[in-house]
């Protein structure tokens, strides 16, 4: 299956021009003089400057960036918890129960969660805010993060474990020293995907939030709403810039370890 | 103890944080709606057996009552099923071109289909009303290739609905099918071709029934949260375009009835729960096919 059709190309083309001529416009007309979006005035870099010293972005920038950082660590240490307790954690009263509250938010829709979560935080009294936004994106984005977790947990050779184990190592020493240095990369995909899930968010974090925090998903909502404004596509601009080169650093990282890797095996081999 | 602990801390705050609300959404879709705040009469308040007296379906007859309902749910699911459909004929060459790609291109494909699936979605849906605007650049192309000599309406239609819907979530059709075609044994192709199997006939016979698991996990990747999208439809679809997500958002946040709201998240969790079902029991004959 080597030789690529020229309908296998077209396909190819078509596909990743209409996935990624939308972004670059809007890459493109950020650097617009005019206001007016669709016309083409000449370059300039004004709309970056208006962005960078409006306050109201840049708060919601902060707040944004404090939720993801906090939702996602909790939820990669519940999510591997989690993903532990489903891969390796044998019977226990109400599994499916649990493996089912894992799955479902991951379908769900998020007018629904988002919904649901608010009732329970006003059903208890909660002031909502930054907090309350924090506890809504642990708990959708600790599913995907053991969903991812569980997968790596699944696959990997479990004597390993059991070797440390009857070395005489405690099983939370097997844990640290055997299991945790195995699964780390899937851990850490597992931190990334929650971290942009939660800067993703417009709806949950809309139900889930008061009148104290607004998210940059919100603020960019409330705008776009108004039609398209160049302000927001040098927002865009940014934001799609950051994510291009940490996913290309990342792969390029992955992809000299796994150089490195089959370099030490080939060697390990010769031995 | 350290098991129970393992196991607890996280079942304990799924418990809390996603049954318990669902709980209660149930508990306010059958309670009267008051204009206190909580705009709601708990129905829950008098114990147990007090509560299934006062149990009422007010607000689900209210549903089926108002056309509005009706419409957005059969809307939501017609739009759902449509964009599913058109995500698949054009997702699956996308995917059968990158499974026959040499074998050093595949992780950059693979990288450059992920890609937009981590920049944020919202921006993603707001770059196409530059696009599809009356005053856009799709009819500014149009115009000056000569093809129109009216601006076409796309923006505030279902149309730009269709294609924000297929433009967001592609990734996800793509990606289980690849995998299946990638796993596909080619030999089996070149055996039906010599057999005098024409190539269109070998692709019918032999390449879409060895990749229907990954065509339907796709179909539902897609179908399941298009479903109950809010974003798209707001941003894309104007006022025209009933979607049941827009209406559970305008029914909490501007009308400000919760119990409707509420009911009818109901109605949504109980039209996904099939396609969820089936979804899960594909995933399952897959794992197992594998082993």
């Amino acid at each position: 299956m080597n030789r690529l059709s020229s309908f296998n190309v077209v396909s190819l083309t078509f596909g990743f021009a209409f996935l990624y001529l939308p972004m670059l416009i809007l890459v493109i007309y950020s650097f617009n003089k005019s206001k007016l979006v669709t016309v083409w005035a000449g370059f300039s870099t004004k709309w970056y400057g208006e962005l960078l010293s409006n306050e109201a972005f840049l708060d919601a920038a902060w707040v944004t960036l404090k939720v993801a950082m906090i939702s996602s660590s909790i939820a990669t240490v519940l999510g591997t918890m989690a993903a532990y307790t489903l891969v390796r954690g044998g019977r226990f009263f109400g599994r499916t129960l649990f493996s089912g509250m894992i799955y479902a938010p991951l379908v769900m829709p998020e007018v629904i969660t988002g919904l649901s979560l608010l009732l329970l935080f006003i059903g208890i009294g909660m002031d909502r805010g930054v907090m309350t936004i924090v506890l809504a994106h642990t708990t959708f984005s600790m599913c995907f993060v053991s969903v991812v977790v569980s997968s790596r947990l699944a696959t990997f050779d479990r004597s390993l474990e059991e070797a440390a184990l009857d070395l005489g190592a405690s099983p939370f020493q097997a844990f640290r020293l055997i299991t945790l240095p195995i699964i780390a990369p899937a851990v850490v995909s597992g931190w990334l995907l929650a971290f942009t899930l939660s800067l993703d968010d417009l709806v949950i974090a809309s139900f889930a939030t008061g009148p104290s925090a607004t998210t940059l998903p919100m603020k960019i909502w409330s705008s776009v709403r108004l039609g398209v404004s160049p302000e927001i596509n040098a927002l865009s601009s940014i934001l799609i810039g950051l994510v291009a080169s940490g996913v290309i650093i990342a792969s390029l990282i992955s992809k000299r370890n796994s150089v490195r890797l089959r370099l030490e095996e080939r060697t390990a081999e010769r031995l | 103890m350290r098991r129970f602990l393992l196991i607890s801390v996280p079942y304990l705050w799924l418990l809390t944080l996603f049954l318990i609300p669902f709980v209660i959404v149930f508990k306010i879709a059958l309670s009267d709606a008051a204009l206190a705040i909580p705009p709601y009469m708990p129905t829950m308040k008098d114990g147990l057996s007090a509560m299934f007296s006062q149990l009422d379906f007010e607000n689900f007859i209210f549903l089926t009552e108002d056309d509005l309902y009706w419409k957005a749910y059969l809307s939501s699911l017609k739009i759902a099923f449509i964009s599913t459909v058109l995500t698949l004929l054009l997702g699956y060459p996308i995917a059968y071109a990158m499974a026959r790609a040499p074998h050093e291109w595949r992780a950059t494909l693979m990288m450059l289909i992920i890609l937009p699936f981590w920049t944020s979605f919202l921006i993603r849906v707001y770059a196409w009303v530059g696009i599809l605007s009356t005053e856009g650049l799709l009819n500014r192309f149009l115009f000056w290739i000569g093809a129109i000599s009216e601006p076409l309406m796309i923006l505030n239609t279902s149309t730009a609905v269709y294609i924000g819907i297929v433009y967001t979530y592609i990734p996800f059709m793509i990606l289980p099918i690849y995998a299946a075609l990638e796993r596909l044994d080619a030999s089996l192709i070149e055996a039906a071709e010599d057999l005098g199997c024409s190539r269109m006939k070998a692709f019918w016979l032999i390449t879409v029934p060895l990749s229907k698991g990954g065509i339907i996990a796709g179909c539902f990747l897609v179908f399941i949260p298009a479903l109950g999208e809010f974003v798209i439809p707001s941003l894309l679809g104007g006022s025209g375009t009933l979607m049941i997500g827009k209406v559970l958002f305008e029914e909490f946040f501007s009308n400000r009835d919760w119990p409707v709201a509420s009911a009818v998240a109901v109605i949504l969790l109980i039209i996904l729960i099939i396609p969820i079902i089936l979804f899960q029991r594909n995933e399952q004959r897959q794992q197992e096919a594998e082993r």
